[in-house]
């Protein structure tokens, strides 16, 4: 919740901030229009927010995880580590006395000893236990009172405040609690950060990343692991374009083509791709066959109805301008049918690529020995949640790079689509 | 001795309707037109001109009658009759010259063989400079040039125009006509032109075809000068001659009174 808070508060300062203050007078054409609001053309993109919006996240990203790359006085606060204190009163046969409990809260992963305590005056002792940060631990403080649990030891008051069992009373270090049968519980202050198991540092997925790349992870570098995912993408996506795009061809072009396929294409097209990996791996197992023609189905009918759309798009005025100068059936297909279709196979491609890439790492997460998402789903398991999250930015990176490029190929391929 | 020339005997068209009835787009069309000859068809919408140009560019099939072009019987698209349309016929994955050198390297001819007549075809047209342009990048007054260029470049008999200046603005259009004019007389075609604008049915038609509507027919016949008056010379005088006035208000209430049929018919249905 404070999250969303800082976010939204960052997200409205840095706008009135760059806008009012940062912002030199505009000199592209936008500037001279009087009307803006309404108007898509004049949106675009402001590059300076793109740039706060990116460092926003990784700044929060890092602020709530305690991370080294964000100056400590941004951090949000931390769990409660040291020695905390607090006193209890116990009671036993009718007499009271107050004794005091150190507990040494430690990184979770360190080894550290009980500390040192005077045992005091009275009969009840002083105490000194360990507690891991963000962990919660019993505190028998009976074991070493002069009056045990069998003289009718009962704990009636922590820092003077009283407590009975399933209570709690809150110390300037954490909680203490007493369990229902009578036993302290400490559970130190945990702060606002996040523990690593939950979301680790970004520093910690750098060296994660860094660790796999050179040492790899479960028997395949980090290279075999992306390199196979996308490796069954491109397969796929190949095979899928090779059928896909003559029958979308076929299916503009021929009235019996058309008919017979139409049922079948509209039936699967909507038909998620992730619902056929239960079956696709009932029919073809778990290795490499399965994956590629469930990638093949994905791209399949984006393809065949990109490709049909392309040629159906054709105006009938350049197929007739082309007969009239002297073209053949073939020559009209190669000419001008299938130019003519090829922003449509473009758009239909660069969907197909980016439902295949997310229908890879689905199929990877059911069950791969390689791959971006077997990596993630392993590393789930062990709670190793510094390799998930290093997955998903490898993952998001690539899919971002794929699209990418195929808007490159795009525009050096077909420079005349939307220009009609 | 075969005719030269186009011959369009008793052409009847008609459409049927996806309701069960049918529209009969063309009546008993018969003309005929000689080598080298202009004719510029005028009309309200819906008076078949359209159709009567695909039909003798062979894109559509006439329920009755025949065309004979210079001899033979007309079946189907051919590169003896080129076609012009009004816009959007360019393609746009050409650059200027291979959309002008279309027609030749479809019929396998050699580069060697078509480049000069094509780059003679660009000149005449103004287009030198664009020939690598593409032609997306080009106005729409250039890119009509481009598409008489193409036409031309495949040397047809008859050159068929679907209104190819409707979309062009004023002063280009006014261009456009000369360049027509110039290319008709150099190139000695046979041009049929389908326009909506009176006055250019008047600057370009040598013959001019007033078309009636329902069932599309030809109404009336003019054999026009101003068409070999205006070769060479600037339209704008043409247009001072005091026949064209008279004749362009004739035609005008003509057509005016074929609309007013027509509304009054569909207020009446």
């Amino acid at each position: 919740m404070i999250v969303f808070l800082l976010y939204a508060v960052i997200f409205v300062v840095s706008f009135v901030v760059v806008k009012f203050v940062a912002t030199k007078a505009a000199t592209d054409f936008t500037s001279l229009k009087t009307v803006t609001f309404g108007d898509e053309s004049a949106v675009r993109p402001n590059r300076i927010a793109s740039v706060i919006s990116v460092l926003t996240i990784f700044l929060l990203w890092g602020a709530f995880t305690g991370s080294k790359l964000v100056p400590g006085f941004l951090h949000a606060p931390g769990p409660f580590m040291g020695d905390a204190v607090f006193t209890y009163t116990a009671e036993a046969d009718g007499q009271r006395d107050d004794a005091t409990v150190t507990v040494r809260v430690f990184e979770v992963g360190t080894d550290v000893d009980a500390p040192e305590v005077e045992p005091g005056d009275g009969w009840a002792k002083n105490d000194s236990d360990t507690v891991g940060a963000w962990r919660s631990g019993l505190i028998r403080v009976d074991r070493n009172d002069e009056l045990g649990r069998d003289d009718g030891h009962t704990v009636v008051a922590v820092n003077g405040q009283p407590i009975a069992p399933g209570g709690s009373v809150q110390t300037e270090f954490g909680r203490v609690g007493m369990s229902p049968k009578g036993t302290l519980n400490f559970e130190p202050a945990k702060g606002w950060q996040m523990e690593p198991i939950w979301l680790p540092p970004p520093e910690a997925v750098w060296s994660r990343l860094n660790e796999i790349a050179s040492d790899g992870y479960r028997d395949s570098t980090l290279w075999e692991h992306l390199g196979w995912s996308l490796f069954r993408v491109i397969v796929g996506f190949a095979f899928g374009a090779l059928v896909g795009i003559p029958l979308g061809y076929a299916m503009g072009l021929s009235n019996w083509f058309r008919g017979w396929f139409d049922p079948i294409v509209e039936f699967m097209r909507p038909v998620p791709p992730l619902a056929l990996i239960p079956l696709v791996i009932i029919w073809a197992g778990i290795g490499e066959t399965g994956k590629i023609i469930l990638l093949f189905l994905a791209a399949l009918w984006i393809m065949a109805i990109a490709a049909r759309a392309g040629v159906s798009g054709v105006a009938i005025s350049k197929v007739h301008a082309a007969y009239s100068l002297g073209a053949s059936k073939w020559q009209i297909m190669r000419h001008v049918i299938v130019p003519n279709s090829l922003p449509e196979i473009f758009t239909g491609a660069r969907v197909a690529m980016g439902v295949c890439w997310g229908t890879v790492v689905a199929a990877e997460l059911v069950a791969a020995e390689k791959g971006a998402g077997m990596m993630i789903m392993v590393a789930s398991k062990f709670q190793l949640t510094d390799i998930v999250i290093m997955g998903i930015i490898l993952i998001g990176v690539i899919g971002f790079g794929i699209d990418i490029l195929m808007r490159l190929a795009e525009k050096a391929l077909v420079p005349w689509k939307g220009r009609v | 001795m075969t005719t030269r020339g186009l011959t369009i005997e008793n052409l009847s068209m008609r459409f049927d309707l996806p309701n069960g009835g049918s529209v009969q787009a063309l009546k008993d069309v018969s003309l005929h037109l000689g080598e080298g000859e202009l004719l510029s068809v005028l009309g309200p919408s819906g008076c078949g001109k359209t159709t009567l140009l695909n039909i003798v560019a062979g894109f559509l099939a006439p329920t009755e009658g025949r065309l004979v072009l210079n001899g033979h019987p007309v079946k189907g698209p051919d590169a003896e009759r080129g076609m012009v349309f009004q816009q959007g016929a360019l393609f746009e994955w050409m650059d200027v010259r291979a959309n002008v050198s279309f027609g030749p390297r479809m019929a396998g001819r050699s580069e060697r063989d078509w480049a000069e007549h094509v780059d003679h075809l660009l000149d005449v047209v103004g287009l030198r400079d664009f020939k690598s342009k593409a032609v997306y990048e080009l106005s729409g007054g250039m890119q009509q040039r481009v598409a008489l260029a193409r036409c031309l470049a495949n040397d047809p008999d008859v050159i068929l125009m679907d209104e190819p200046l409707g979309a062009l603005d004023a002063l280009t259009r006014e261009k456009m006509q000369s360049l027509v004019l110039k290319l008709w007389k150099e190139t000695g075609k046979t041009i049929i032109l389908i326009t909506h604008s009176v006055e250019e049915a008047l600057l370009l038609g040598e013959r001019l075809l007033v078309m009636a509507p329902r069932p599309g027919r030809i109404h009336k016949e003019y054999r026009l000068p101003f068409a070999d008056l205006g070769v060479g010379q600037d339209l704008r005088e043409v247009k001072k001659h005091p026949d064209f006035a008279v004749k362009r208000e004739e035609i005008l209430s003509m057509i005016w009174d074929m609309e007013e049929e027509i509304m009054g018919r569909a207020e009446e249905a």
